[in-house]
Parts: structure tokens; sequence; C-alpha cells
């Protein structure tokens, strides 16, 4: 831990356009997005539709398809897209010498 | 002349209810141009027996698309196409109208007109629409033969008449006088006629009110490209010529010889006959919010009009005039408040579009420029408050409509500041990238055809009353119809309103491209692409890495051309393939081991059973293709129950695939009494042959041992119904929503037979079909003919495809579950990281 940021690991760790998730006890699962243009973005796991896991979808540009319905989720804003309303909380990320870190402060937010 | 006499005259407008006994009341309009008829199709939509109208034109046609006299001029319309009411309309709606006759008089305490013929009619409410008069410079030789402006049809006519004297020996060189729209759509019109043209603009910068430097210069570049000639800075001194024109003189002393000179220099509100007449005249006509002037049965509408200071010269506020005019002439509120413009330049290949203040000067402004000299694109937002309050686009326009409506909305683009100038796509991040949300989110008012001013909820209501093409729409709302720019954006909105149902073209893969999956297909193995960055890059796909629809096609696509060679690409794969597993509602994973033919042991029953309980899956059901499905594994414990499963010989059953799925068998000849082959047995085969092989989706087998078909061979994709003589093969079934009984393919008498076939049909479906249609939907399409010609009569062919079968199966036949349970593709299925506790006080 650095100060109020979790080290979850290595960005490469992460496929291209696709997932991980990190359990986080009293915040349920969060998933770790990293896209075709190599940005790194964390949501929490659960589509706003029906909690689909996010983390299972298709990623494509800077969205994800939920696996269960195919909403698509903006993984900077976590809004439901197009005619779709609903919003999954975000987790602040960065990436710091390739090694991955999340927000704590939000990442309990995430869970309230 | 009194009213009576008007009526008992030639233009009467005849039956009982023009009489006194129903005293309708007389509109009469004065102009017969863009706004004036408009508003009297506005009124007759609201309330057609309400008014008794006759209209007054100076000129000698009907109503005309007055924006589209530039393509006239350029000949790529002629003016039977540009005609916006027919006679017959006018007939049909009782409108008297009256052309070549200009209104020279008004008298406001007889409500009475007179026209240039001396005829005098009498009104009750009268609409004064008299456009603008073109601004003549006043300089020496202004009024010789062959200097004209560029305003109505009859200028056009001399225009093309010019041209066409070159041909014969007359003049080639045409001048015009201003860089501004109009000169510049003039200029290119005489061009592609022929004409050496020279553009003289006194500003240093072609069409200054809507462009910036850079954006003008640009334009510049590439009308001089074109052949053009444009001389910026240039003040004309004096037009020469003996009789006619011979040329220009330039301040500078410069000399260019013409033989026509169009004055584009820019318009005034045609208010002469208002003032006359004593009504209340600024810049132009004084109107309130209800297009009411200083006296109250008088109405002006238009260009001649001056609403809040503003006075307006182009069409899209005429409409906004129009709809409130008529609202207030049939008893309803509807202020009318100003409109914000936007313009576009009609030259065919070059874009320029703007909106708004582009100068960037008043307080707080700031600019966002985008630049990219090789395409020849030039973008520049104006921004002031965090709100757009310009924009001046050129090369790539695009983004007009959408930059515009953030302009006439005033919302704030804080949000969005970074990605602005890139367009809506990228600024509404990667999901509205789709054009489609994109439109959606335009509102009901938003302008979507500028030509004939036609609004989003306009097309929409024409749409919802039963037109469904475009055609339909061109037809009904005129959106679309003339100069096409906005086609795309109709398309959108029938597609948008229609779903499925829109009439048009093929339907192209998804909203990331312009191709079908045919045409991407094709492209696929004509271009020997083989990868998807590579299929997106050729094919100009309109997103950055594609959408959750087309990827995973083309990763289909892309396997099935090139097996053995093709990586898969486990990113472009929904998630039930990704993970081997079906997702269930609640995030949990369901298993399937594959039970060849059915068939199942001890071993393989105490396997599943000890799954079952070591990870407490909740529940196990025998599935619709006898196979037994164990439920509620969770994605991390996945590859231990493969593990488990395949200790005891199972393999992946594929359920989750778009793949073969089961065989389904009867027992056939071995138990059954009615059994004429070893059904069972066949299946068994059928299924060790077929698994493994993706699809464009799924598919099902089953084999029956007699016609009673207790295995339901004949809604499956591919059925065999044994009978004495040999096999029934049935194809294009389906359980599904929409149920469908095969269609017979053949006959055929062995085992190899049916298991060649089969293979075949599987190919040619994998081949051919569109990713995520089923064969039933598939073979309908195609038709059951082709598939017998390819299938049963061209032998040759049928032992290509099912050796092109045998060959990928080489390579797609293991068991994905193998890799994982070994550990294979670890991050599918393990967390990334585990924090316990991660609760701020256990942390501190
Ligand atoms: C070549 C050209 C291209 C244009 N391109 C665009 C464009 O791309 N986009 C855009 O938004 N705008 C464009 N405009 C401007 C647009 O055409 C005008 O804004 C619109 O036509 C104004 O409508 P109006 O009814 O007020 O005037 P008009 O359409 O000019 O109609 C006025 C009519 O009144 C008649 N009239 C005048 N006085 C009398 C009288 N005393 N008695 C009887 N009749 C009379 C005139 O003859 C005329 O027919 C273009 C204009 C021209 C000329
Ligand atoms: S299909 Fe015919 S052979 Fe098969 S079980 Fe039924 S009756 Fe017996
Ligand atoms: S749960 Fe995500 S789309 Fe339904």
């Amino acid at each position: 831990m650095i100060g109020d940021w979790l080290d979850i690991g290595w960005v490469n760790e992460i496929p291209v356009r696709g997932s991980r998730t990190v359990t986080v006890d009293g915040a349920g699962e969060i998933a770790v997005f990293r896209t075709g243009d190599d940005n790194v973005f964390a949501l929490r796991n659960r589509c706003p539709h029906k909690g689909g896991p996010l983390s299972q979808g298709i990623v494509h540009g800077h969205s994800v398809a939920c696996p269960l319905h195919n909403w698509n989720i903006a993984l900077a804003t976590g809004e439901a897209q197009g005619e779709d309303k609903g919003c999954t909380p975000t987790i602040p990320v960065k990436v710091d010498g390739g090694r991955v870190l999340i927000c704590r402060t939000g990442t309990l937010q995430a869970a309230a | 002349m009194d009213f009576q006499d008007y009526r008992a005259g030639e233009h009467a407008a005849d039956g009982p209810d023009t009489g006194p006994a129903s005293p309708r009341e007389h509109l009469v309009v004065i102009g017969n141009g863009m706004a004036g008829c408009r508003a009297v199709e506005e009124l007759l939509a609201r309330d057609a027996g309400r008014y008794r109208v006759t209209i007054f034109g100076a000129e000698p046609h009907v109503n005309y698309n007055r924006i589209m006299l530039s393509p006239v001029l350029a000949g790529e319309k002629s003016f039977d196409e540009i005609v916006i009411n027919t006679a017959d309309w006018y007939r049909e709606n009782g409108i008297d109208l009256i052309v070549s006759d200009p209104v020279i008089a008004i008298d406001r305490a007889a409500r009475t007109v007179t026209s240039r013929s001396g005829r005098v009619v009498a009104y009750d409410r009268l609409l004064i629409a008299t456009g603008s008069d073109p601004f003549i410079i006043p300089v020496p030789g202004y009024d010789l033969p062959g200097v004209i402006s560029f305003r109505d049809m009859k200028d056009v006519d001399t225009m093309v008449a010019a041209a066409d004297a070159k041909n014969n020996g007359g003049g080639g060189e045409a001048i015009v006088i201003g860089g501004g729209l109009l000169g510049l759509e003039a200029a290119h019109g005489l061009s592609l006629r022929g004409m050496k043209v020279t553009v003289l603009h006194l500003p240093g910068t072609l069409m200054e009110r809507q462009l910036d430097e850079a954006a003008g210069w640009l334009l510049k570049t590439a009308l001089e490209a074109r052949g053009q000639t444009i001389l910026t800075g240039a003040d004309t001194a004096e037009i020469f010529g003996q009789g006619k024109v011979e040329g220009v003189r330039l301040k500078d002393g410069r000399e260019i010889p013409a033989s026509l000179v169009v004055m584009a220099v820019g318009i005034r509100p045609s208010v002469a006959l208002a003032r006359e007449a004593g009504l209340e005249v600024g810049r132009g006509i004084k109107v309130d919010d209800h297009m009411v002037t200083s006296d109250p049965a008088i109405l002006a509408v238009g260009e001649c009009v001056e609403h809040d200071g503003q006075v307006y010269g182009l069409v899209a506020p005429l409409w906004d005039m129009c709809r409130s005019l008529a609202d207030g002439l049939t008893g309803k509120v509807n202020p009318y408040r100003g409109s914000v413009t936007s313009t576009k330049l009609k030259v065919s290949g070059i874009d320029v579009f703007s909106a708004g203040d582009f100068s960037g000067a008043g307080a707080g402004c700031e600019d966002i420029v985008l630049r990219d000299a090789s395409r020849g694109v030039y973008k520049r937002l104006v921004l002031q408050d965090d709100r757009i309050v310009g924009a001046v686009l050129y090369g790539d326009t695009g983004d007009g409509s959408w930059y515009f409506d953030l302009l006439r909305k005033g919302e704030s683009v804080a949000d969005l500041r970074d990605l602005l100038i890139f367009g809506q796509a990228f600024a509404s991040g990667g999901g509205q990238a789709d054009p489609k949300a994109a439109v959606a989110a335009l509102s009901d008012d938003a302008e979507i055809c500028g030509c004939n001013g036609v609004s989003k909820g306009q097309v929409v209501s024409c749409i919802a009353k039963g037109a469904h093409s475009l055609d339909a729409v061109r037809a009904t709302c005129k959106a679309s119809a003339s100069c096409g720019s906005c086609t795309g954006l109709v398309e959108t909105l029938l597609a948008i309103t229609l779903g499925d149902d829109v009439q048009s073209g093929p339907k192209t893969m998804c909203k990331c491209t312009s191709f079908t999956h045919d045409d991407v297909r094709r492209e696929i193995i004509a271009q020997g692409m083989k990868s998807i960055p590579e299929v997106m890059q050729k094919l100009h796909w309109g997103t950055p890495d594609g959408c959750a629809s087309c990827r995973p096609a083309l990763n289909y696509y892309l396997l099935c051309a090139l097996p053995g060679d093709y990586v898969d690409d486990q990113q472009s794969r929904f998630v039930n393939e990704r993970l081997h597993a079906n997702i269930q509602k609640d995030g949990t994973y369901s298993v399937v081991p594959r039970m060849w033919g059915g068939l199942t042991n001890p071993r393989e029953l105490r396997a599943i059973a000890d799954v079952v309980e070591k990870y407490e899956a909740p529940m196990v059901k025998v599935t619709g293709g006898q196979r037994l499905d164990i439920f509620g594994i969770k994605k991390e414990d996945l590859p231990a129950v493969w593990a488990d499963l395949n200790a005891a010989g199972m393999v992946s059953g594929h359920a989750y695939g778009k793949a073969l799925r089961t065989v389904k068998t009867c027992v056939g000849s071995e138990w059954c009494r009615f059994g004429t082959q070893d059904s069972t047995g066949l299946g068994v085969r059928l299924e060790k042959m077929s698994w493994g092989s993706w699809m464009p989706h799924k598919f099902k087998i089953a084999v029956s041992g007699c016609p009673r078909n207790c295995a339901e061979a004949t809604i499956k994709d591919f059925g065999v119904v044994c009978v004495d003589s040999g096999y029934e093969l049935h194809v294009a079934g389906n359980g599904g929503i929409h149920v469908r009984a095969t269609d017979l393919l053949c006959r055929v008498s062995t085992e190899q037979q049916v298991l060649d076939y089969c293979a075949a049909y599987i190919q040619l479906y994998r081949e051919e079909a569109r990713y995520l249609e089923r064969t039933a939907p598939w073979v309908e399409r195609v038709g059951i003919d082709y598939v017998k010609q390819r299938i049963v009569e061209d032998e040759v062919g049928r032992e290509a495809l099912c050796a092109r079968f045998l060959y990928s199966q080489s390579f797609s036949q293991d068991d994905p579950w193998a890799a994982r349970a070994e550990g294979g593709e670890r991050e599918q299925h393990a967390h990334m990281a585990q924090f316990k506790p991660v609760k701020a006080e256990e942390m501190a």
C-alpha cells in the first residue's frame, strides 16, 4: 500500500481489451480494465442493469458490453450508454512504473 | 375595384364557402418565395379551411427552392427538380396564385393591395414575404447588360446562356464580384459550365463572415486548384464595356476581361413596399414575436423582416418564423425567439461549415483548433464559459450538426472539452461512437434537412406515419430530397425509428463499418487479411477497436478463413466462449461435459456427482440435448471442476459455444423394436467428427432410428432419420423462438455418406452464413435449392467442402478445458489481487 493507493499488480497482467478482478473485503469485486489504447479503468464489477459481471464483457473503445444483456457501460464514468440509464461506481486508478494502483477510499466509496 | 369586383374577376376563388354566407377571412400573401409559401403550408397543415389564400409572385414560377439554384446553375439539378409546390398543389388547396405580377402598393386604410397590372385585391390579413434585393455596388457600369445578380431563376438562365454562348464563339470569361457563399456557388457553377472564372473579393479572406483566415486560405487554395482565379483585396473601380460588359477595372489599375459579371456582394431586405405603406421599418420590416408588423392586420416573414434587431439571410430561421406565424394565425401562441444560424457551402467536393461567432472576440473566448494538413482538414471551435459559441469546419464537416446543436442549446462542454475537437464519436466516449446514439440524442427541433427546413421531429413523425424508406421520407416531408447532404441522418432516423423494419439496402455489419457481413467476408479472403486490426484498418472501421458485435464476428470469419494459421482473439469472444462455460443470471457458470451421442457410464456419472458435491453446485439438470448441466459454479472454480471431469475422461461439451452442441439420438436398431439402423452409433460418430468446430451460431444434430423420430431430428440444424433403405438427411430445422421443421436435403445409403454430407453441409454453413445466423434463416435466405445444388448435385464441390471441414477440424478438436485445467490462461479465472480487509480504520 502506498498512501491511499492499493497496489494490485502489474498492468501487463491485465489482457489488452480485457480485465481482471480484484476482491476487496467490504467492497465486493472491482473490475480493472485495460483498453486497446492502454488506458486503465476501475469499476465496481456490477452492471447497473441487473448486476452482470462487467469484467466478463467485451471491451471496445472505452466501453464494456455487459455479458448479460449487452448494455454498454462507459469505463471512464460508469454510465450506461445510449438509451439505457444507470451508472456503476468508478474507482480512481493509476499506473505507476507498470504497477496498477487503485484508490482505497474510492474503493470503499464504491462499496457504499 | 373593390373586393366584390375582384371576386368576380378571373382570379376569384370559386366555391360557395367563399361567398358572403361563410365569410372566410382572406389572406393575401406578397411574395411566392421560400417564406411566403412555407407560411401558407404551415397554415394549411393547422387549419386548411380557415383562410382563403391569394399569393402574388413577381416571378413567373410556382414556388421553388431558392437555395437549390446553385445546383441548377452547376448543372446538377433541373428546375423541375427544385419546384417545391406544383401548380396542382395550389389548385388542390384552393390557393389563388398570381404570377409575374408584383404588388406595387398597399393601402392600409382600404385594406387592399394593388399590383403592377392594376389588380386591386382586398385583404383581411396581409402577409409580406418579399425576401431580399441583391445589393448592387453602384460603380460606373453597374447597369450594363451582362451585369447580373444571383437571386432567382432568371439570373440562372442568364448565366447558363452566357456560358453556352461561349460555345458559339461568344465570351468565355466571367467575373464574380463577392467571395461569399453566394458568389462562390455562382463561380463554381459557372466554371463547371466551362467558363473561365475570376472571383473578386474585397476583404482578405473568402467568406470572411463565416470563415477565419486559416479556413479561408484552405478554401482559396482548393478553388484555385480547380482552375478559378481568386483575387482577394480586390476593390472594383469600374465595370466597363461598349453597350455590354467587357470587363472590370480594379482600383489598383488591373483590368480583367469578362462577358458576364455576377454581383454577389450581399442582400438587403426588400422593404420598399412596406416603407411606402407606412409600416415601421428598420433594417427590415419590424415584426414582433408573432411576425406581426406595426399594423396588426399585416404580418411579415422571411428575409424581409427584422426581428429583435436581427435580419436573417438563410432559410432555417424562416421555418421557425413560419411556425410561429401559422400558430398565431390559427389562434395559438408560439412566440418566435430568434434563431442561431449555421451555414454550409454547397460546392461539391468542398466541405465548409460555419456556425455562430467564430471571431473569438468576446470576453473569455478560447479557441480549440485542429489542423491536419495532409487531409486538408481544419476545425476551430470557439468556447466561452465552457460553451460553444462558434465553429468553423473545413474539409471534415461531419460533426457540424453536433457542434451546432451544442451551440444552440448552450450546453456546457466542460466534460467533453479534451476530446471535443475530434468530434462526437470521440468526445462522447466509446459507446457514443454509435452514430445512431448521436442522432438519437438530437433534440426534436434539431434541423435535419437544411434545404427543406425539416426538423428531426418532423422526419420522425413522417416515418411513424408510414414512410418506411428513404424515398418515402423524401416524398413526404422532403427531408434529404434536395442536396442530399443529410441522407445519412435521415437513414439513421429510419433505423432508430423502425429498427429492423427499414426498407433499404443490405444492413451493415454494425455501426462501426459501412460494409455488410458478406462484404467483410469477401474482402477478408480477397485481400488475404490476417488479423482483426488489419481488417479494421483496411476496411476503414469507424471505431478504434470495433464493438461487441463486430469483433466476435471478425474473429470467427478469420478463424474460418485461416484454419491453423489464425490466432484466436480471446478478447473478441463472448464470455461464454472465453470461459468455456455458460454465464448465468447471477454471474455464476454452468458446465456441460460432452456425453457422446447422449451415452454415459458409471465413471462419468460418478465424476459428475462428485463435482456437484465438491463444489456445492445447487442444481444438475438433463438438457434438451441429452447432456447433464451442472449449475452455479464460480468463475474461479471452473478450472478445478474441469480438472475433475477431465480426470474421468470427459471433455467440454461446448454447450456455451457457437459450435456443435450435442448430437441427440434415440436407441435405434440396437434396442428399439422399430429401429432400422444404429442411430446411437451413428450419432456418436457424427459427434466425434464434428465437435470442437467453431460455427456462425450454435449447431445441433440429431439422429432418429426410424420415422417415429424420437430424437426430434426434424427440428435440428442437421437431422438424420434412418429408414430401411438408408438415411434421410434433413437440414435447417430449429426448435427455438421460431420453430421450423427441416427441409429434406436428400437420401443416402451408407453411414459414410451421412458423415461426408454432414461435413460438407457444416462447412458450407461455416463459410457462407453470417455470424449469428443459424442454419434455418441462412437456408431460408439462400434457398434450399442452392444448398442441394452445392451439397447433393455438385459432387466435386461436396468433397472439397468435406475436405476443408476435416482439415480445419484437425486444428480445432482439442479440449479447451484440458489446457485451462492445467493452468493455462490463469488470468481468465483468478483474481488479480485480493485484499482483506480494507476497512479504513483497519488499514491505518
Ligand atoms: C443562389 C442562392 C443560394 C442560397 N443558398 C442558401 C443555402 O444554402 N442555405 C440557406 O439557408 N439559404 C440559402 N440562400 C438564401 C435563401 O434562399 C433565402 O434565405 C430564402 O430564400 C429567403 O426566403 P424569403 O421567402 O424571405 O425570400 P425569397 O425566397 O427570395 O422570396 C421572396 C419572393 O418574393 C417575391 N417578391 C418580392 N417582392 C414582391 C412583390 N412586390 N410582389 C410579389 N412578389 C414579390 C420575389 O420575387 C421572391 O420570389 C440562398 C439564396 C440564393 C439566392
Ligand atoms: S425413432 Fe424409431 S428407432 Fe428411434 S427410438 Fe423412436 S421408434 Fe425407436
Ligand atoms: S446486467 Fe448488465 S446488461 Fe443486464
